[in-house]
């Protein structure tokens, strides 16, 4: 089983980032969970998401303490809180920065395997919005090798339509062609 | 346990529950929107709105009058349904008595949550076991496909003419209500066939055949009427078996024996007794780490079924109850309702995850200690607690 914790702030989506991979786990025949973190949502203030994906039917019902992956969905969340809280040893961090940012990154995130791409700038291009929450899922594809690609382009047109869609999963793909190991 | 399969959906529990409603085919549902419940009350909306479910929605101003519409409705021999939680249910509390009274076979869905002071928006039971003696027929959830199950066999359950008593049908606020997880949608056709057409055959407001409902019923009779909802509680048990076995025949999932779910039971030394979601991460300390511990998922609260769980609590090296609320100045409800059938049986008491405090793998480890030290007897022990 592999449990994914998402970073965010209130209105870039980590929520919907944790139900697309739930979604996308059943389109690659696997079960999952996707759950928020049980508390009031205000815009712009720290958010968490969870989502677990496992081969076998998820009976444990707790929330996530010990992730083996954490996707970051906004670089400033680093000096607010702490993103690699039970972060398993050589644990995986997906985050969205500018690759001006990257050394600062990495420096706050050593010991881990970071992959890094900038997030807004595709969602910018892509969506016309700083929603970064779609193209961090593709990034995280790339990274994690968890789920599939077309499983998740699957699971976008469940969980958004039309037009929507089809923007959101241009940005999946490109991050996941954009993301890059940093080290 | 689901399935995967192409009928499968990665779903919340909120919108399982609203799903199982459409696919039942409801005539009229009232509620008033409360957290953790609300979107039940906005996908059922939505369903309405669309074309997906032909009901009336009666907007109403509060819990109380949500209750009591169904309650008015149901007595026109229609399908109701109505959802709520915490102080919304606390609210209904005078009219759930009406309905059972009435033995309108309604069926409620309660996402459960804390009641305040202090405010608390998260999951414990102490909304819906606080209504344990209002004569409704209580059913736990332990996943978002029993959710689903469960209200659709609810229906049937209540409207049996052995029965003829509302349902609610309980799962834990968030843990569930706001947790996607696969989801095995039946198809339309086959819930409706396995439901039947509603034909009221007690209480029906019906301008050609006029009956009173609801008269004073004064102390030459009133005792009569009381005694015969304890039997029909009663007679839901056989009920409840019943129509637990027909959708397992239909659909191929069933839960337990409808009333209980042993896990692990068999040879086990230790046997913890839960309600809800905990019960999920109980099985997964047991598949994980405790192979000598099983499990007694309590699914109906009311009827208890006490002489099944007496049994099957028989010579154990211990026994523990993981209670969600508190009978405060006594011993809290599942741990009193377990004695009152087993009072030989030494039990340990825990009291745990109250106001949403989570209920992680080591606190279910912590209350199964409970019982290998024989704590807990006479005062419960509260789990993962600061005081």
């Amino acid at each position: 089983m592999i449990e994914i914790r998402i970073h965010g702030r209130g209105g870039q989506g980590a929520v919907t980032a944790a139900e697309i991979l739930a979604i996308a786990a059943k389109e690659d025949g696997k079960y999952s969970q996707a759950f928020p973190f049980f508390g009031v949502e205000r815009r712009g203030a720290p958010v968490t998401a969870f989502a677990r994906i496992s081969d076998e039917f998820i009976r444990v019902r707790s929330q996530i303490y010990r992730p083996d992956h954490i996707i970051v969905l906004d670089p400033s969340l680093m000096s607010v809180v702490d993103v690699t809280e039970g972060l398993r040893e050589d644990g995986l961090v997906v985050i969205n920065a500018p690759e001006d940012n990257w050394n600062d990154v990495l420096e706050r995130l050593s010991g881990y395997r970071v992959y890094a791409v900038d997030a807004t700038e595709i969602a910018l291009d892509e969506l016309g919005v700083p929603i970064v929450n779609t193209a961090m899922v593709g990034a995280y594809l790339r990274a994690s090798k968890v789920l599939s690609l077309d499983a998740v382009r699957e699971a976008i047109r469940v969980r958004f339509s039309g037009e929507i869609a089809e923007k959101n999963v241009r940005a999946v793909e490109r991050a996941y062609e954009e993301v890059e190991r940093i080290e | 346990m689901t399935e995967l399969g192409p009928d499968v959906r990665v779903i919340n529990g909120n919108y399982a529950a609203a799903e199982a409603v459409r696919l039942v085919d409801v005539d009229v549902i009232a509620a008033y929107p409360i957290t953790p419940q609300t979107p039940i009350v906005e996908y059922l909306s939505e369903f309405i709105a669309n074309g997906e479910l032909d009901a009336e929605f009666i907007h109403v101003e509060s819990e109380h009058s949500a209750i009591s519409a169904v309650v008015g409705a149901s007595a026109t021999g229609v399908r109701v349904f109505t959802a709520t939680a915490s102080q919304g249910l606390a609210l209904m509390h005078e009219v759930l008595f009406i309905a059972s009274g009435l033995r309108l076979p309604i069926v409620m869905a309660v996402a459960n949550r804390a009641l305040s002071a202090p405010i608390n928006i998260w999951c414990d039971h102490s909304d819906t076991v606080a209504q344990r003696d209002t004569c409704w027929i209580q059913l736990y959830c332990e996943s978002n496909q029993e959710i689903l199950d469960t209200i659709i066999q609810a229906y049937r359950i209540a409207e049996h003419e052995d029965v003829l008593l509302p349902v609610m049908v309980c799962f834990d606020g968030f843990t569930l209500s706001h947790t996607l997880e696969p989801v095995a949608i039946p198809d339309e056709e086959r819930v409706r066939e396995f439901v039947g057409e509603f034909e009221p055959v007690h209480c029906r407001l019906d301008p050609e055949e006029p009956m009173t409902i609801g008269p004073v019923g004064g102390p030459d009779c009133y005792m009569e009427f009381k005694k015969m909802q304890h039997e029909a509680m009663e007679r839901a048990r056989e009920v409840i078996g019943e129509v637990n076995r027909e959708f397992s025949d239909a659909f191929g999932r069933s839960y337990g024996d409808g009333l209980v779910e042993e896990y692990n039971t068999e040879d086990a030394d230790y046997i913890v007794i839960a309600m809800g979601s905990v019960c999920g991460t109980v099985k997964h300390v047991i598949d994980e780490e405790r192979p000598d511990v099983g499990l007694v998922r309590v699914k109906a609260y009311r009827p208890f079924p006490g002489d099944r769980i007496a049994e099957i609590i028989q010579d154990r090296e211990g026994v523990v109850t993981i209670d969600r609320t508190h009978s405060y100045g006594a011993m809290p409800p599942l741990w009193t309702d377990v004695k009152a059938h087993a009072p030989d049986v030494e039990v340990s008491s825990t009291i745990a995850g109250l106001g949403g405090r989570d209920v992680r793998p080591e606190d279910v480890l912590r209350a199964i200690k409970v019982a290998e030290e024989g704590k807990g007897t006479d005062e419960p022990v509260w789990i993962n607690v600061n005081v």
